[in-house]
């Protein structure tokens, strides 16, 4: 466990120093900050474009934060050589991953939580300014902590194409990484297609193709609530325990995956 | 700095050629390139949220830029409905997309597209999406009632917004005086007074209008029978003039929005001026 925390806490202070996610985080706060303005057209509907452009550049930029520094969690060792020293060290290879992996979740732990931040403030910044009949028109109150909800799930769906950026790039080259990785991120949000396959062809192959790729790639859309908290409609928490349970599962076969792999890759 | 200064000089070229070979503006006609709900949600690929608001931002602003043409100037509103149904496709939860859509997919033209058969079609979606929202069929029954003159019909939809959960108590008796009294003014006076006191602005601002056009109404009969009691001598038209002289107006009278109203000539008739922000006037809305 020390191994691992050790990994994870250089990885987070290799984060920090670099410049993208500083960039990335600076420019969503940015935009969140920005969605005030933008409110102004939408007749009425300020609070709401606020939430939807706040959840949505904390997903977009957490987004690229996974896949820009998880792409090179592994392939910049080996690349720099450093994957030698480090394997040298009294650490196993799945310490290795697990403590990359765990360094970029608690990266990404920090931008999103700086990003919540960003949405809250301005979000009751708004509920301030308006008076309380125009709050009464809302769907769900401006501070409300249902958003908590949809944050929480984006964060593991990030915690997902973390898991599957690091996967690509134990084996593969960081620009063959982001490609697949980012081609899983779009299947992952068509995969509810899959499932109804049937509707479309008529060939039982197909059918049954489609039905176990509906299970095997990462069915991204489940963590998509977006929608609902923002118009105050109920999450059960059966499906966000349910959901959160999807994504450790699934993060877990593609580390176990990862470190197979890590763990057969001869570095001589 | 010798690119700087290759560059002013490009700038100051281009300015000068501009001037000499000015050249026209391309033809900016609005676009929606992607009219397929279907297609659009592939496209956001789960942002579906943050693409509605930016429909809804276009519908706005195509609408308001219609409305706020010159006058004299044609409109189109040919976007509206398809804009209005790709955001309500996007989030079906959106409300006021459907309730502006709505009122103002009614709205004759100029004003509008003069399409209530589109407003109610948007507006049954949304029931279909949320089948207890007791605004919608409210809105349903106010467009039967305001646009197509059909007071049966939107008794019908009043009565059933006010079985819906958490309906308030004014509809039934809305709905049970409109099934009795047929279309008059004192009803869709209460109506808009109800919808005025939405907390939204913008429907708020449209019962404003909607009151003083009701109020024009008013108006308006009184201002014909005054010069219906005093036609003009023969092979003279009709004009304000003569009433002035004979005191039976103070004045040129004014509408509900301060524009002059004005008479026609050759019959009397005193209607809403075209420069008057009221106009047109609702038909079929007549008095008792």
């Amino acid at each position: 466990m020390r191994v691992v925390s050790a990994v994870a806490l250089n990885v987070f202070r290799e984060s920090v120093r670099d410049r993208v996610p500083y960039n990335l985080v600076i420019f969503a706060v940015l935009l969140i900050g920005s969605s005030y303005l933008i409110g102004q057209l939408t007749a009425g509907q300020d609070v709401k474009i606020i939430k939807d452009l706040g959840l949505a550049a904390t997903s977009i930029f957490g987004l690229f934060i996974a896949i820009f520094i998880g792409i090179g969690l592994v392939s910049k060792e080996v690349e720099r050589r450093s994957i030698y020293a480090l394997l040298a060290k009294p650490m196993s290879r799945t310490q290795f991953i697990a403590g990359k992996y765990a360094g970029l979740v608690l990266t990404l732990a920090v931008n999103v939580a700086v990003m919540t931040a960003a949405v809250y403030l301005v979000l009751g910044y708004m509920t301030w300014n308006e008076p309380a009949e125009a709050r009464a028109a809302w769907d769900a109150p401006g501070t409300d902590p249902a958003l908590l909800k949809a944050l929480f799930l984006i964060f593991v769906e990030l915690m997902v194409v973390t898991a599957i950026a690091l996967f690509f790039s134990t084996f593969s080259s960081p620009l063959l990484s982001a490609a697949l990785t980012f081609g899983l991120y779009v299947a992952g949000h068509f995969n509810a297609d899959l499932r109804n396959f049937e509707h479309v062809v008529d060939a039982r192959p197909a059918v049954w193709l489609a039905r176990g790729l509906y299970h095997v790639l990462p069915d991204l859309s489940a963590f998509d609530v977006k929608t609902q908290v923002v118009h105050g409609l109920p999450v059960p928490a059966g499906y966000l325990v349910s959901t959160t349970a999807y994504g450790a599962l699934y993060v877990a076969a593609l580390l176990l995956a990862a470190t197979v792999i890590f763990t057969k890759r001869d570095f001589k | 700095m010798a690119a700087a200064a290759c560059l002013a000089a490009a700038v100051v070229t281009q300015v000068a050629r501009d001037r000499a070979y000015p050249r026209e503006a391309p033809a900016t006609q609005a676009m929606l390139y992607v009219r397929s709900p279907e297609a659009v949600k592939r496209m956001v690929l789960g942002f579906d949220a943050l693409a509605a608001d930016i429909y809804w931002i276009r519908a706005i602003q195509h609408f308001g830029g219609q409305r706020l043409a010159e006058p004299g100037q044609p409109r189109s509103y040919h976007l509206l409905y398809p804009l209005l149904d790709l955001t309500t496709a996007l989030d079906p939860y959106f409300n006021i997309a459907y309730r502006f859509g709505a009122i103002f997919l009614s709205e004759p033209y100029p004003g509008g597209p003069g399409r209530p058969d589109l407003a109610v079609a948007l507006l049954r979606r949304g029931i279909a999406v949320q089948p207890g929202k007791w605004q919608y069929y409210h809105d349903i029954g106010f467009v039967h009632y305001w646009s197509l003159d059909d007071p049966t019909t939107a008794a019908a939809w009043f009565q059933r917004a006010a079985e819906q959960p958490e309906a308030p108590n004014w509809l039934m008796p809305l709905a049970a005086a409109m099934l009795t009294q047929g279309a008059d003014r004192v009803s869709a006076r209460y109506l808009w007074q109800q919808i005025r006191s939405s907390a939204e602005e913008w429907l708020r601002r449209s019962a404003d209008r909607a009151l003083m056009q009701l109020d024009a109404l008013d108006q308006i009969d009184a201002l014909n029978a005054i010069v219906a009691s005093m036609p003009p001598p023969a092979g003279h038209g009709y004009s304000w003039l003569p009433l002035v002289r004979a005191g039976r107006l103070r004045g040129i009278p004014l509408d509900p929005s301060g524009t002059p109203y004005e008479m026609d000539p050759s019959t009397g008739r005193v209607r809403v001026s075209e420069r008057s922000p009221l106009f047109p006037l609702p038909a079929g809305v007549h008095g008792r």
